[in-house]
């Protein structure tokens, strides 16, 4: 009983004193937005919203998981991915939905016109629920974002290089975990098929730190190639990482080490039956 | 009846592409075949081309491994070729080498592998006929 009255308490309230509430505000989160948006484009972004919420009380009461607020839910999740990606904080978007209750609530006080505590606390339990799907949507925003970053530097990360006929390199920057060394694994593969390629140099210059797993993860990189019939050679290994390897008691067995690319290369051309020669200077 | 794979030769190089749905009788005949032929045709190396299996399990590498030993017995090569990434990946992961097969990446290479062996071995024949001599 009392929830149909607060209902309908609220909804009169929205739908009376919207000419009053709305600009509030738009105000309040004018204030908050340091000058990045225009009153009229607050205006633009926040209208549906308050149309929305009107529409959900009606249809749905102050409970927020009703399927007549589907449509506002949907709109709130838009709102909030569009303000994640504008780099806004997640506390900024979240107010925006809270300058609501107090637009409301102002609103309610200067008319000198009353709601209940009951009512009070139902509309406040409603905005609540709203900026939990702002937060929410938020947040997976942002995470869909870092996804897509970590893919893209997965990719960005991996380049397999054509060195000569036949001869291909790999050269490693950032850490090498498991994801990255299946991603290099394959790259690596598939371009000594599609290049019918019989050597492959991986030239760890720009790994910053070898342990055991890395070490790991390079030799089955090695083994891998070396069962499809190429040869690898690990190149680009700093005093520093020579050192570590020792160390930890890393040892890479019968697949050469070489310390620069350069060395690598003259391997590989070696292998390949290649022979480099300086010309004469008359010739 | 179990099918054949047929064994193509080319030169002194037998090649036989395996074919995916790979059975224990289509593996002894071709064993049988490949031996036979190599015997025949004095055959210095043998191709095997892999490029149509999605998996390679224990029974595919000890079928590898038998043939290599075979035609290694009759003093000729064999060359696996054609491994998928994937298979090479998995192989990997579980830790089979495939010891003691020898591969290439396509079967261009592992012809230029067989050509150079033979072109060796004529090199050394010639060597041990100038010292006999």
């Amino acid at each position: 009983m009392s929830t149909t009255n607060a209902t309908r308490q609220i909804f009169t309230l929205l739908q009376d004193q919207r000419e009053r509430i709305f600009p509030r505000w738009i105000e309040a989160v004018g204030a908050r937005s340091r000058g990045r948006r225009s009153s009229a484009e607050t205006q633009v972004e926040l209208r549906p919203i308050f149309d929305a919420l009107v529409a959900g009380v009606s249809g749905g009461g102050v409970n927020v998981d009703n399927p007549a607020y589907d449509e506002l839910r949907a709109i709130l999740a838009e709102y909030s991915r569009a303000r994640a990606r504008q780099g806004f904080t997640p506390s900024e978007t979240a107010f925006a939905i809270f300058a609501l209750r107090e637009a409301a609530l102002d609103t309610i006080h200067d008319a000198s016109g009353s709601l209940d505590y009951a009512d009070t606390a139902a509309f406040s339990k409603l905005v609540d629920g709203l900026g939990l799907i702002t937060f929410e949507a938020f947040a997976l925003a942002r995470e869909t974002v870092i996804v897509n970053q970590n893919e893209q530097l997965l990719e960005l990360s991996t380049p397999v290089i054509k060195l000569w006929d036949g001869i291909l390199a790999v050269p490693l920057v950032g850490t090498l975990d498991s994801a990255r060394t299946q991603v290099v694994m394959e790259g690596l593969l598939q371009a000594l098929v599609d290049t019918g390629s019989s050597h492959a140099i991986i030239d760890i210059t720009g790994v910053p730190a070898v342990d055991t797993q890395v070490a790991q993860h390079l030799l089955k990189t090695v083994v891998a190639a070396r069962l499809m019939g190429a040869e690898c050679v690990i190149s680009g290994i700093r005093p520093q990482i020579a050192q570590t390897i020792v160390d930890l008691g890393i040892e890479f067995g019968d697949i050469p080490t070489k310390a620069n690319l350069a060395d690598a290369l003259k391997l590989a051309f070696a292998r390949a039956g290649l022979h480099v020669r300086k010309l004469g200077l008359n010739a | 009846m179990s099918e054949r794979i047929p064994v193509v030769k080319i030169g002194r190089v037998l090649i036989a592409s395996i074919p995916s749905d790979l059975g224990d009788d289509t593996a002894l005949l071709l064993q049988e075949d490949l031996s036979k032929q190599i015997v025949e045709h004095a055959a210095s190396g043998v191709i095997i081309d892999i490029s149509a299996l999605d998996i390679v399990d224990t029974f595919i590498g000890r079928m590898l491994a038998r043939l290599a030993s075979i035609s290694r017995v009759l003093d000729a090569l064999t060359i696996v070729v054609g491994m998928r990434p994937a298979v090479a990946i998995t192989l990997t992961e579980l830790g089979l080498t495939l010891g003691g097969v020898r591969t290439a990446i396509n079967s261009d290479r592992a012809f230029e592998i067989l050509q150079s062996l033979d072109v060796r071995e004529e090199d050394d024949l010639a060597d041990l006929a100038d010292h006999v001599s």
